[in-house]
């Protein structure tokens, strides 16, 4: 546990050890606060239900950016030979390394708390919605993050490591999306519409919490992290 | 202390250690010595547990690499070859997060971190990134890093390489002053270092482990490893024929004919196994030659090393 911790707080870190951090957080405000504003005077409704209805595209070329350098980078420069052979367990790296993009993409989230202030300021919003939906990017954010960190260690090049991740992410996406479901035959159609991420965000965006969801959502976190543990454990790679 | 037994790994269908078994022994320093890509730095890796054997197994300190590589991580301090090192952080906080992952007690820590950058010097820089350091502070972060949990065995790989000769004269200083302590293994593919750091050397060589002992040793042993130069006169045909039969000879060869007008002196070079002066002057006397020069030469660990690795 306390090398979990440890090596979180040295990932978390190195995200702001370059200026590329604060960049890309700026450039994501800056990207959701004009989705957002574009529909809500384009709805004039005191909702957030736009913003969560985009998230999930938002993220898809989000979360990958940030996990792409966990592993590939470690496997480019050499470190991993260092931080592998300290007496840690592969388990314990991959848990950090999840818990400090976890953290990273719970500021970027924090810092876009204009916007419901924004919603209160303006109207009277279900708050409780709101909250649901948040909690409901979280649970995705996560698991896109734990498919970004498992495509991370598939490589030792981040540029290939985001095109994988993403890959993953929308093919995981779209077999829940309606335009994948109107092509394979109709007794399929539940299956698919339950492996879908989006499917079960948004339930959430609307303000339900169901266990199915959140049962699903730990299932992709719990399945995507033990194929890192795995694919870390037998390695053959430099 | 460490105990390696029929190692092999395979990287796909590249064979790049062939079942290699040796020990080493508590307080020893053991050069490892083979030309590039002959298995030194994949042997490493998996005494660290970086890497899983194909098959054959480890055991350091009485600890498996299968079933207990947290327990052998523990006991080993680990340079890695190009050394490589998290260019964003700085000297200090790099040293502590490693001591903190190496679990050494948070009392101690601050006294590990400033005894590891004594002696490797590292006051000047310990507030510099490390991206900004030259190879050779890089290198001794590097060391720092292998040793701030006081283990029981080093292991080096290639840890002079890319430095200047000075920074590499201080680099083999400080690994003997460690290896006073410690068991090390380190590998090289530069002879010299071996013979100013190393008890002794293990020889690897596509894959295989060809020869191991001390310098003075392996020298001693490669065949021919003495080379007598004498400047015999007699009957040529008849010293030819006494040198075959003679059972201290390995080898020779007529380097030289003198002058006929000085009674046709042939010069020799004779290898053998040991130094032979002594028996080779008294069947000149016995046979009643002459002789006007007679010079031993050792050779080198280099060629030692090219006969070892070449046949
Ligand atoms: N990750 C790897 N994948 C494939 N082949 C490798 C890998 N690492 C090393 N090799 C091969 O294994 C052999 C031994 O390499 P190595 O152990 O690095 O030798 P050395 O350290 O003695 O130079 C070489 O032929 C090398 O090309
Ligand atoms: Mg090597």
């Amino acid at each position: 546990m306390k090398n979990i911790i440890t090596i979180a707080r040295k990932e978390f870190r190195t995200y702001f050890e370059s200026p590329i951090a604060y960049i890309f957080i700026t450039a994501f405000l800056l990207l959701v606060n004009f989705l957002y504003l574009w529909t809500f005077f384009l709805v004039g409704q005191a909702d957030m239900r736009s913003f969560f209805g985009f998230m999930p595209f938002v993220f898809l070329f989000l979360v990958p950016s940030i996990t792409m350098r966990l592993w590939a980078e470690e496997r480019k420069m050499g470190t991993l030979e260092v931080l592998l052979t300290l007496p840690v367990q592969e388990k314990e790296v991959v848990l950090g390394k999840f818990i400090a993009s976890f953290v990273f993409l719970l500021v970027m989230l924090a810092l876009t708390f204009n916007i419901p202030l924004l919603v209160g300021f303006l109207g009277d919003p279900d708050w409780g919605m709101i909250i649901c939906g948040y909690l409901g990017c979280l649970l995705m954010g996560a698991s896109y993050l734990a498919i970004g960190l498992f495509a991370s260690a598939l490589s030792d090049n981040q540029i290939v490591a985001f095109i994988l991740a993403i890959a993953i992410c929308t093919a995981m996406l779209i077999v829940g999306e309606w335009f994948f479901l109107i092509l394979v035959p109709d007794v399929f159609v539940p299956f698919f519409n339950y492996l879908g991420l989006g499917t079960h965000f948004e339930s959430m965006g609307r303000g339900v919490i169901d266990t199915r969801d959140l049962l699903y959502y730990i299932s992709v976190i719990g399945v995507f992290l033990y194929l890192n543990v795995y694919t870390v454990e037998n390695r053959n790679w430099v | 202390m460490i105990k390696i037994e029929n190692l092999t790994k395979y990287y796909g269908p590249v064979l790049a250690v062939d079942s290699v078994s040796f020990e080493v022994s508590k307080g020893e320093v053991v050069g490892f010595l083979g030309p590039n890509a002959a298995g030194k730095t994949t042997t490493m890796r998996v005494i660290t547990c970086y890497l899983r054997p194909t098959s054959g197994t480890v055991s350091v300190a009485g600890y498996d690499i299968h079933n207990h590589p947290v327990e052998v991580r523990r006991r080993i301090g680990y340079l890695p070859e190009n050394c490589p090192l998290y260019p964003e952080m700085n000297v200090v906080d790099y040293l502590n997060y490693i001591a903190k992952l190496r679990q050494v007690p948070a009392a101690e820590r601050p006294r590990r971190v400033k005894e590891m950058i004594g002696i490797t010097g590292l006051e000047d820089v310990l507030w510099k990134d490390i991206g900004e350091l030259s190879k050779g502070f890089r290198q001794r972060v590097g060391l720092a890093q292998s040793m701030v949990h006081d283990p029981d065995i080093l292991i080096f790989d290639e840890p002079t390489a890319g430095l200047d000769p000075n920074q590499i004269v201080e680099i083999r200083q400080l690994i003997r002053e460690i290896g006073r302590e410690k068991t090390i293994i380190l590998s090289t593919h530069i002879l010299p270092e071996v013979s100013a750091t190393c008890d002794r050397v293990l020889i690897i060589n596509d894959a295989r482990l060809v020869a191991s002992g001390t310098t003075d040793e392996l020298v001693s042993r490669a065949k021919g490893a003495d080379v007598v130069t004498a400047e015999i006169r007699g009957p040529e045909e008849e010293v030819y024929q006494a040198l075959r039969k003679a059972d201290f000879v390995d080898e020779f060869r007529k380097i030289k004919e003198g002058p006929e007008e000085d009674g046709a002196w042939l010069t020799l070079e004779i290898e053998s196994t040991g130094d032979i002066r002594e028996k080779l002057f008294r069947l000149v006397v016995e046979k009643n030659w002459s002789m006007r020069e007679l010079k031993l030469e050792k050779m080198s660990l280099e060629e030692v090393f090219a006969k070892l690795t070449t046949s």
